[in-house]
C-alpha cells in the first residue's frame, strides 16, 4: 500500500527522503560501476513493464477479489538488488508526479517501504538463502512466496510506523496493525505466486535471461548482506528516532513564534490524541469558518482572473 | 585503388541454438550503389544486415566495410561509416525529444556542442522534419518516426546507409517522401524490404535471398520477370510490374 | 476501457500539456521543483486539526494552473481518481475522534471530522501541486533539473527511459488486455493462468525490445554514457518566483488568514 502525503508530518517525510536518498545514491553508484551498457535500456523497459503490470488485475479464485503484481521481488531477482531499487524508485516517482499516487513528500517513505525492503532485505536475506544456487521449480516458488510475504509485511509495518510517528491519522497503532498486517500477508502470497509464475515462464521460454541478469554471484552477495542489513536497519532507526523526537516536542516554528510573541506554546501532541485541544482557536468558531469561505472565494477569483487574462493574451497574439 | 564499400566473403551465421541463418554469402557492393535485399520472412535479410555494422559477428567468413575487416577492435570505426535504420523506429528513438535523439550519434562522436547542433539541423532539414525538433518521439506518426530515425543516422554522416524494411507501416504520402529521400541520397544504400515497387524506383540492383543464401543478384526488372525464381523464393512480382523509371 | 488504457490517456494529456509554450514553461524547472517541494512541506507542517489556515495555500496550484493553461477539469479528474485512498485512511478519524470541536449554528462537529477534512484538503493541495508541476514542466526538463541539483545520473536517465518506453510497453499491454477481454465472453475477469501468460509474454517483449534498443544505441556509437544538452539558465525572474512563493508560504504558515478575515467581518457586522 502506498503511503500518502496527507498522512505524513514533514519530519517523518523528510527523514524517509534522507534514508531512501542515501540508498538511491549507493545503488546508483553500484549500477554505474557494473559497466554493463545493456542495463540502461533494460532497466527502463522493465520499469515500464512493472508499471503496466501493476495496472492489470486478475481475479483470485474463490475470493472474487482482484490482485496484481507489485514487482519488487521480481526485479531484484532479474536485475540484482541495486538496479532493481533504482527501477522501483523511478516507477514510484512517475506515479507520484503524474498520478497523484502517494505524493511527493511520501515518495521517500514509499521508496523505502516498497523498494529498500524488498530489494535489500527480502531478496538477499530471505529469497537467496531459501532458493539457493539452482532451485527446483517448487523450491523457487516457496522461496518467492515466503520472501514476498515477509517483504510486504515489513512494508506494511513501515507504513504503520510512519503514520503513527506523523500523528495525522487518529487510527491507533494497534488497530492499524491489525488491519494492515493480515491483508498484506494475503497480498504477499499473491505477489509470491505471481512472481513465481513469471519466473517459471521465463525458465521455460528464455532461461538465458535468468542466468545473466540475476544479479551478483554468491561470493559478492555474502559480503553485501551484512552491509545491506545494517544499512536498512540504520535507515529505519534514523527515521524512527528523528520522527519520534520531532513529534514529542512542540512544532519548532510555532514554538519559536509563540515564544517571541510572549504566548505560551501549545502543549505537545502525543499521537494519537483522542481529545481535541481545548484552546485551539483557528477555524473552530463560526468566524473562522466564514473567513475560510471568503478566503476560498478570493483564491478562486484570483485564479479565474488569471485564466481570463491568459485567454485574452492568447487571443490577441496572432 | 578503391576498396569496395561492402565485401562479404563466405559469410555464415548460426543462431545460438545452432539453426543456420546464413550459409556462405559472397557479396561485393560498390560505393554509391543502391542495393535491395528481398526474400520471404526468415530468408535471412535482417540477419545479413546486422552483420554490416557488427551487431552480429559471423560464425564463419568475413565482412569488410570500405576495405576494413569488421572485428571487435574496429567496431567503433565501422559504426561511424555504416548508418543503420531499424525496422521498428520505436527501438531507435529512445531519447526524450527528436532533437536529443538526432544529436545522440554526433555527441557520441565527441563533437563540440555547436557542431552537434549544426549537424542535427542539417539532418532534420534533409528529411523535412525540422518542425518536429522539440516533439517527444511517442507523439510522432509512423512516417514521422521513420523520417526522424533516418535523420538520426544521417547526422553521423555515414558513407553507407542500411535500412531494414523502411516502408513498412507507412501511408502513401509518407512512403512517397521516403522514396524521394532515398533517391536523393548519394551514399551507398542497402535496403531490406518487401516493398518491391520501392525497389523498382530506388534500386539498381536486387539480391534475392532464400534460406540463408543469395539465389540471384541482378537488375530488378530482370529478376522480377523471372517467375520461376520468385516462386522458389516464395515471392510475388510487384503489383506495378517491371518499370522503366530511372534507378541509379 | 481498461484502467491501464485510461491511465495512459491521462499521461499523454499531461505530457502534451507540458510541451506547450506558456509563461510557466519558461521558468527554470529547478525553481518550479523547489517551490513545489516547499509547498508540500508547508502543507504537511500544519497540525492535524487546521483546516481554515490551509485554505490560502490553494492559491498556489490554482494560480499556477491558470498561468500554465492547465484545465481545471483535468486536475479535478486526477484528484477524483486518486481520492479513494485518502478517504479510506482518513475515514477512521471521525470514527475514533469523537470529542466535539466545532459548534456551528446548533450542529456539533467532532474533532475527527475536522481532521478528516484536513486530510482531504492536504491531499487535494499536495496532489494538485505535483500534477501542476509535471503539466507545466515536462519530464525531460524535470530530469535535467534533478541532475543539476545532484540527483545521480543513473536515476535520472532511468526516469527518462522509463517515461519514454512507458507509452510503448504499456500501450502493448493495454492492447493485449483489450484483445483478451474481447475474446473473454462470459469470463470478463482475468483468471490467474491467463494473467501469468499475458504478463509473461509482455515481459519477454520487454526484454526483446530492450535488446533491440541496446543494438540501436550501439549502432550510433553508445559507449555507456548519455550526453545531454542542458540549456536552462537561472534568471532573476526565477529567483523572484521562488522567493515570492516562499514568502507567501511562510506568511500563510504564520498568519491564519481565514480567522483574520472572519474576525474582521464579525467586527464590521457589529
Amino acid at each position: 500500500m502506498h503511503m500518502a502525503d496527507a498522512l505524513l508530518s514533514p519530519t517523518t517525510g523528510i527523514a524517509m527522503w534522507v534514508a531512501s536518498g542515501a540508498v538511491l545514491a549507493v545503488a546508483s553508484r553500484h549500477v554505474g560501476a557494473r559497466e554493463d551498457d545493456r542495463l540502461v535500456p533494460l532497466m527502463g523497459m522493465l520499469g515500464a513493464f512493472v508499471f503496466a503490470a501493476q495496472m492489470i488485475n486478475f481475479t483470485i479464485p474463490a475470493t472474487g477479489s482482484s490482485g496484481h503484481l507489485c514487482g519488487g521481488l521480481l526485479l531484484a531477482i532479474l536485475l540484482g538488488p541495486h538496479a532493481a531499487f533504482v527501477v522501483i524508485a523511478s516507477v514510484l516517482t512517475v506515479q507520484a508526479l503524474c498520478f497523484a499516487d502517494g505524493g511527493l513528500l511520501a515518495l521517500g517513505a514509499n521508496m523505502f517501504n516498497l523498494g529498500v525492503l524488498p530489494c535489500f532485505v527480502a531478496y538477499p536475506l530471505i529469497y537467496r538463502p531459501l532458493a539457493g544456487a539452482a532451485p527446483s521449480n517448487l523450491r523457487l516458488a516457496l522461496a518467492a512466496i515466503v520472501a514476498a510475504m515477509l517483504g510486504l509485511q515489513l512494508g506494511a509495518l513501515g507504513v504503520v510506523l510512519q503514520t503513527t510517528l506523523s500523528g495525522i491519522s487518529s487510527l491507533p497503532t494497534k488497530t492499524f496493525l491489525i488491519l494492515m498486517l493480515p491483508i498484506h500477508l494475503a497480498i504477499g502470497v499473491v505477489e509470491g505466486l505471481a512472481t513465481t509464475a513469471l519466473l517459471l515462464f521465463l525458465r521455460r521460454t528464455r532461461p538465458d535471461l535468468l542466468g545473466g541478469t540475476a544479479g551478483s554471484p554468491t561470493g559478492a552477495a555474502a559480503s553485501i548482506r551484512p552491509l545491506l542489513a545494517s544499512l536498512a536497519l540504520a535507515a529505519l532507526f534514523t527515521g524512527g528516532v528523528l520522527s519520534w523526537f520531532a513529534s514529542t516536542q512542540p512544532d519548532g516554528l510555532e514554538w519559536s513564534v509563540a515564544h517571541a510573541a510572549g504566548i505560551e506554546p501549545h502543549a505537545p501532541i502525543t499521537p494519537p490524541a483522542p481529545v481535541a485541544w481545548p484552546d485551539v482557536n483557528a477555524g473552530t468558531s463560526l468566524t473562522g469558518v466564514v473567513g475560510g469561505i471568503v478566503t476560498l472565494a478570493l483564491v478562486m477569483a484570483v485564479g479565474s482572473a488569471l485564466r481570463r487574462r491568459r485567454a485574452t493574451t492568447a487571443r490577441s497574439t496572432p | 585503388m578503391s576498396a569496395a564499400a561492402i565485401e562479404l566473403s563466405g559469410l555464415s551465421y548460426a543462431y545460438p541454438d545452432g539453426t543456420p541463418a546464413l550459409r556462405g554469402v559472397n557479396l561485393h557492393i560498390a560505393h554509391g550503389e543502391a542495393v535491395a535485399v528481398v526474400g520471404a520472412n526468415g530468408a535471412g535479410k535482417s540477419t545479413l544486415l546486422l552483420h554490416l555494422n557488427g551487431l552480429l559477428m559471423p560464425s564463419g567468413g568475413e565482412v569488410r566495410i570500405g576495405g576494413l575487416a569488421v572485428t571487435r577492435a574496429t567496431l567503433a570505426q565501422v559504426r561511424r561509416s555504416v548508418g543503420f535504420v531499424f525496422q521498428d523506429a520505436d527501438d531507435q528513438l529512445f531519447m526524450p525529444t527528436v532533437q536529443d535523439d538526432v544529436a545522440f550519434g554526433p555527441s557520441n562522436l565527441g563533437l563540440p556542442a555547436l557542431d552537434v547542433e549544426a549537424w542535427v539541423r542539417a539532418a532534420l532539414e534533409a528529411v523535412g522534419a525540422t518542425h518536429l525538433a522539440k516533439r517527444a518521439p511517442y507523439r510522432l506518426s509512423g512516417g514521422e518516426k521513420r523520417a526522424v530515425a533516418i535523420a538520426g543516422v544521417l547526422a553521423m554522416e555515414p558513407s553507407i546507409l542500411v535500412l531494414d524494411e523502411p516502408s513498412s507501416g507507412l501511408d502513401s504520402a509518407a512512403r512517397r517522401r521516403l522514396i524521394d529521400l532515398l533517391q536523393s541520397i548519394r551514399q551507398t544504400r542497402v535496403i531490406a524490404t518487401h516493398d518491391l515497387d520501392l525497389v523498382l524506383e530506388v534500386c539498381g540492383r536486387v539480391l534475392v535471398m532464400h534460406d540463408g543464401q543469395v539465389l540471384a543478384d541482378g537488375s530488378p526488372n530482370t529478376l522480377f520477370a523471372d517467375s520461376g525464381l520468385l516462386q522458389r523464393c516464395h515471392l510475388e512480382p510487384p503489383p506495378s510490374g517491371p518499370s522503366f523509371r530511372g534507378c541509379t | 476501457m481498461t484502467r491501464l488504457a485510461s491511465a495512459l490517456d491521462d499521461l499523454r494529456t499531461l505530457d502534451s500539456l507540458a510541451s506547450r509554450d506558456t509563461i510557466l514553461a519558461h521558468r527554470d524547472p529547478r525553481a518550479k521543483l523547489a517551490t513545489t517541494l516547499a509547498f508540500i512541506v508547508t502543507v504537511a507542517s500544519f497540525d492535524r486539526y487546521r483546516v481554515g489556515a490551509l485554505l490560502p495555500l490553494a492559491l498556489y496550484p490554482i494560480a499556477l494552473a491558470a498561468l500554465g493553461d492547465i484545465p481545471s477539469r483535468l486536475l479535478l479528474r486526477a484528484l477524483w481518481l486518486a481520492s479513494p485512498f485518502a478517504v479510506l485512511v482518513g475515514i477512521f478519524n471521525p470514527l475514533l475522534d469523537r470529542a466535539t470541536m466545532l459548534s456551528l449554528a446548533g450542529v456539533e462537529l467532532s474533532a475527527g471530522w475536522v481532521s478528516f477534512t484536513a486530510i482531504l484538503l492536504r491531499f487535494a493541495l499536495t496532489a494538485s501541486a505535483a500534477l501542476v508541476l509535471v503539466a507545466s514542466t515536462g519530464m525531460q526538463p524535470l530530469c535535467a533539473a534533478l541532475t543539476r541539483l545532484g540527483v545521480p545520473r543513473v536515476f535520472t536517465v532511468q526516469l527518462l527511459f522509463l517515461y519514454r518506453y512507458l507509452f510503448v510497453l504499456a500501450g502493448e499491454a493495454s492492447r493485449m488486455a483489450t484483445a483478451r477481454s474481447l475474446r473473454a465472453g462470459d469470463h470478463s475477469r482475468m483468471s490467474p493462468t491467463v494473467y501469468a501468460s499475458l504478463l509473461g509474454h509482455l515481459l519477454l517483449r520487454a526484454f526483446e525490445r530492450a535488446r533491440r534498443v541496446h543494438g540501436a544505441m550501439l549502432a550510433r556509437g553508445f559507449d555507456g554514457e548519455l550526453r545531454h544538452a542542458d540549456s536552462w539558465r537561472w534568471r532573476r525572474s526565477d529567483s523572484l518566483f521562488t522567493a515570492g512563493w516562499g514568502a507567501f508560504f511562510a506568511w500563510v504558515r504564520i498568519v491564519d488568514l481565514p480567522a483574520a478575515i472572519g474576525a474582521l467581518l464579525a467586527g464590521a457586522a457589529r
